[in-house]
């Protein structure tokens, strides 16, 4: 005879907590993935799965592999840092498969305008172009290589590359002065525009030619005393040269 | 009874103490970092790279390819209300107001219409955004299944073979990087092109960008060009008094911009 005997009742709770406990793992070995907290409170395979997907843009150097003429021209020109596949679309398929799957090739005016669309908000400098004044209807290509934009025929004036500031400068008060009473642009300028730039006055005086007061030109000028008016600023930092009316 | 083993265990036991101050202090000679980390390639170890983008506001022209080619490598809805990235213009005006509308992928106002509103505006410029792979991110920390979280390499990812589509992601991230997909009802959003990274390709966005103004590689990775762009630049991050120490870095950033 045992001196002890587990109660009833705690052998019945035991027996559910048993179950419980069983179930628990049961369950846990079901729920949680297997590669679950590998890696951290995730599923390490999820990781996998994601460096598995398919690529769908192959990448310049994949281009350039086969079309290394092309790829050379583009490189010389302004469109040095563009990707092949920007303008042609995602080219994988046509990678694997180069006679099958052939890539876009854009025409007309869409794809150009995108870029070089005239919009304010885009960077000072980026070369833009009013789209219904610059040749309208023209497809661009017919001026411009893509792979090479710089047209063969370099434009006369400066209005068409700076057609903004000519149109503001129109309507103003300086209509009549050539860009270059101003700025002085080496030739050079004009086919590589930002390794010679323009010259821009650089002090009072030159203003001063004609707006001083004791200046030699026509006495419908405006006139101001030019060592003092304005105090410690400049001219332009308060009147646009191209449009010296405005605020 | 023999007393043999015991003795043994004792014995083995008191050698391998002995040996233990002599392998800390060689330890500490080497170095432990060296002693872990792996033989081949430091790079293709996922714990030694910090992946990073950096992206110039003054380069942008709000083109828009960095959206189309985004949707278009990671198969994102067409519609213009997903986007993993998108463009911002931004618009200043005289008076102190702020407009900002997503772009999408075209440059949504035409030349016209700008025009219009050229009597307003004080000044005006193109943000990209995108998830900012968030070094202390809000969505993994709000996921109640582990179905979002950080990779060994600072990339944030969604499993969603394993989302439950609660979108409680999407409510807490607080630069509104996430949609939910309907097709499959999880959460989606950018992951850096993850599988093309990993590949040594950049993402998509960075690829075809045809300013440069996004850049693109790995954090304390001095041959990376975003050391360089860290460099020739100061950055900013969105929102940081959030703390949430964003991995996508702005240099030219307008103080408007949140």
């Amino acid at each position: 005879m045992r001196i002890w005997k587990i109660p009833d009742q705690v052998v019945r709770l035991a027996i559910l907590f048993i179950v419980a406990i069983v179930a628990l793992v049961v369950v846990r070995q079901k729920l949680i993935p297997e590669s679950f907290g590998e890696l951290g409170h995730y599923r390490a395979e999820a990781v996998t799965i994601a460096t598995e997907l398919p690529i769908h843009y192959a990448g310049l150097q994949a281009c350039v592999e086969c079309h290394e003429d092309t790829g050379e021209i583009k490189a010389a020109s302004y469109h040095r840092s563009l990707t092949c596949e920007g303008c042609h679309g995602p080219a994988a398929d046509h990678v694997e498969d180069p006679t099958e799957v052939l890539p876009l090739v854009p025409g007309g005016r869409a794809a150009c305008i995108r870029c070089h669309g005239y919009r304010p908000s885009r960077p000072t400098g980026f070369p833009q172009v009013i789209e219904n004044l610059h040749n309208p209807m023209e497809p661009c290509m017919s001026c411009h290589d893509p792979h090479d934009p710089t047209p063969p025929e370099v434009p006369e004036s400066c209005s068409a590359c700076h057609g903004a500031i000519a149109r503001t400068k129109s309507v103003s008060h300086h209509w009549s002065l050539d860009c270059e009473t101003c700025h002085e642009a080496l030739p050079e300028h004009r086919e590589s525009p930002r390794a010679f730039l323009p010259s821009k006055p650089s002090g009072r005086e030159f203003c001063g030619q004609c707006h001083a007061a004791d200046a030699t030109s026509s006495s419908e000028i405006p006139r101001v005393e030019i060592a003092t008016h304005g105090g410690r600023y400049l001219c332009w930092q308060c009147h646009y040269p191209h449009f010296p009316e405005s605020r | 009874m023999s007393l043999e083993p015991k003795t043994e265990k004792r014995r083995g036991f008191l050698a391998r103490l002995m040996k233990l101050p002599a392998a800390a202090a060689l330890v500490s000679l080497i170095g432990p970092e060296k002693l872990l980390a792996d033989s081949e390639g430091e790079s293709s170890n996922p714990d030694e790279r910090l992946y990073a983008m950096g992206i110039q506001v003054d380069k942008c022209i709000g083109c828009g390819m960095c959206v189309d080619a985004c949707k278009a490598e990671n198969d994102v809805l067409r519609e213009p209300f997903f986007f993993r990235t998108w463009v911002e213009r931004y618009e200043i005006h005289h008076d102190g107001e702020v407009t900002v509308e997503s772009i999408g992928s075209g440059t949504g106002v035409s030349a016209l219409e700008e025009e219009e509103e050229e009597a307003l505006r004080l000044r005006s410029f193109f943000v990209p955004k995108l998830c900012n792979h968030c070094d202390n991110p809000p969505c993994v920390q709000v996921c109640p299944v582990g179905a979002t979280f950080k990779t060994q390499d600072g990339v944030i990812l969604v499993d969603s073979d394993y989302c439950i589509g609660c979108r409680y992601c999407i409510q807490a991230c607080p630069y509104g990087a996430r949609y939910l997909d309907p097709r499959t009802k999880t959460a989606d959003k950018c992951t850096f092109c993850y599988h093309r990274i990993t590949k040594g390709l950049l993402p998509a966005c960075v690829e075809v960008c045809p300013t440069q103004a996004r850049v693109f590689g790995e954090l304390g990775t001095r041959s990376s060009p975003l050391h360089r762009m860290k460099r020739m630049n100061s950055l900013q991050v969105l929102k940081p008094s959030l703390n949430t120490e964003p991995k996508v870095f702005y240099s030219s950033l307008d103080g408007e911009v949140r």
